[in-house]
């Protein structure tokens, strides 16, 4: 029985992914390092702030990682959430592991400390750059039950490349977000179909926002991360320049598309809405020569 | 301030910025330098179109200007809330600029950016808080969220956190707050010229924040637990 991705929480994310017992956490809960500014508002705390953190290794290779726990304040960064990130990006930068894997699972920026936090996600972006810059691929996995959302959404499309599920979400603001400035008739939050192919893992499969998908088994995700790191990261003036062509032609042809649906049709999908009932493996066999993407 | 006031103070020996829609771009004279410009006005919602058209302005600075110093006025009420925006991957567009103003630092160009009017949450991600200065004049409106939006969304009664507002800079809008988190790197105040003037010369490309915040005694931890994670057996 393989194990899901989405129910599981960080720590088991983390265990389900690495190599057998080669987990090693830095900064575990026993070092109780807490977010003071939430005990300033009288909120709950948990000993990790909401991510862990450390190395271990996937098939033998040396990976960095953190997790978001989603459980925790839907996985918000703060002040201690964010450094956490930051510590094990700049390490990557001074170690050269294989990757660094982040596991991201947040609707961004945690309010109650809002300035740092946004400042964190800010610092969490550059370290990402810094570690690709420095020759290690940083690689996102998105897959869990509050997706990847506010400037964490950002910041994952600074890394080398994103794996997601079809259950996972990615982007900017939520739909609750949008719904709450400009109306249900704008946005309709609990639409869960219409929320699914504006931010769901096979619409940004489609629109070449994420580099992968697949089932929701850890299995498979570490598959995905394996093939991701033996791609290797491209990080040049040359890339940026393709990744800009192809955002400019995304604007183009489908800026005037009122629904997901409407890109897919125009990528060349003669039966849209039969795209939600394909199994994985189905869906990225039909999707050869029906997406955009770098390259 | 408006635009036009900022660029003809910062650039006393001149400047040619236009305005298309709600992007800046040009050039300005500081000293014997030139500098690109690139920016925002009209409190722009920063939407795909403008995500992309900041990042080809700074693609076409590398091109075309080799590390010539980038200054980025930022006036933004934050990330485009559109379903559209949404769907076409706003933060994909986001992270691009980003990507774009990373590449330019590495590339030897200084980058600097100036919050004239508002720098609110998403918007000011992906260039201003990229800088290697970062300024913003004093009256300046920065922040995640208001006080009577967070009151809601976090259950706390907008007395208490206003109250708490008065001795923590970590939650509540304004300049002074992301100065003391280390977040922005100074005001400028008078002279915007010789401010800027000053900002070139001590061109820092590190993230220099998280100990700026410690120093500055308005974000504690930040660096301590960076420090903790680098030495972590």
């Amino acid at each position: 029985m393989s194990r899901s991705y989405y129910e599981s929480n960080a720590r088991a994310r983390i265990a389900g992914l690495l190599d057998a017992n080669s987990f090693h956490e830095w900064l575990p809960a026993e070092a109780r390092v807490t977010s003071p500014h939430l005990a300033t508002l009288e909120q709950p705390a948990a000993f990790d702030d909401g991510v862990v953190i450390g190395q271990g290794s996937i098939a033998g290779k040396n990976i960095f990682i953190a997790a978001q726990e989603g459980g925790f304040m839907g996985g918000a960064v703060g002040e201690v959430h964010g450094a956490k990130i930051v510590g094990v990006l700049e390490r990557a930068v001074r170690d050269h592991p294989a990757a660094v894997l982040l596991l991201l699972e947040t609707g961004g920026v945690r309010l109650q400390e809002a300035n740092a936090g946004l400042i964190a996600v800010s610092e969490v972006m550059r370290a990402i750059l810094s570690a690709r810059a420095a020759g290690v691929p940083v690689v996102v996995v998105i897959g869990g039950q509050y997706g990847c959302f506010g400037g964490m959404g950002i910041a994952a499309r600074c890394a080398s490349a994103i794996i997601m599920s079809e259950e996972g979400r990615l982007g900017l603001s939520g739909p609750e977000v949008i719904e709450t400035a400009r109306g249900v008739e704008e946005y309709d939050a609990r639409d869960r179909a219409l929320v699914w192919r504006t931010v769901g893992g096979k619409h940004r499969y489609l629109i070449g926002e994420c580099d992968a998908i697949v089932p929701d088994s850890m299995e498979a995700f570490q598959q995905a991360i394996m093939t991701c790191i033996e791609n290797g990261d491209d990080w040049s003036l040359e890339a940026l320049k393709q990744e800009h062509q192809l955002l400019n032609e995304r604007v183009k042809r489908f800026g005037t598309c009122k629904d997901g649906r409407d890109i897919w049709r125009e990528l060349g999908w003669a039966d849209p809405i039969s795209i939600a009932m394909m199994d994985n493996d189905e869906f990225v066999k039909a999707a050869q020569g029906h997406r955009t993407k770098n390259n | 301030m408006g635009w036009k006031s900022v660029v003809d103070q910062s650039f006393s020996s001149g400047h040619q910025v236009r305005q298309q829609g709600d992007l800046l771009t040009g050039e300005g004279r500081c000293g014997k330098q030139t500098v690109a410009v690139i920016g925002t006005t009209n409190h722009a919602e920063v939407g795909v179109e403008l995500a992309l058209a900041m990042a080809a302005a700074v693609l076409d600075v590398i091109r075309s200007h080799p590390a010539r110093p980038i200054v980025f006025l930022v006036d933004t009420s934050g990330q485009r809330l559109r379903h559209r925006d949404e769907m076409l991957g706003l933060n994909g567009y986001m992270a691009h600029l980003a990507k774009c103003v990373e590449m330019a630092r590495r590339r030897g160009h200084a980058i600097i950016s100036l919050v004239y009017e508002q720098a609110l949450s998403g918007g000011f991600l992906a260039n201003g808080m990229m800088a290697d200065v970062c300024a913003a004049l004093p009256e300046a409106e920065i922040r995640v969220m208001g006080l009577p939006a967070m009151a809601r969304v976090t259950r706390i009664s907008e007395e208490r956190l206003t109250e708490l507002s008065m001795s923590s800079p970590v939650f509540a809008p304004g300049a002074k707050n992301y100065l003391k988190m280390g977040g922005l790197d100074e005001l400028w105040e008078g002279d915007l010229s010789a401010c800027l003037t000053d900002a070139m010369e001590h061109i820092d490309a590190s993230d220099h924040r998280r100990k700026n915040g410690f120093e500055r005694g308005g974000r504690m931890l930040a660096d301590v637990v960076v420090k903790r994670v680098l030495a972590s057996a």
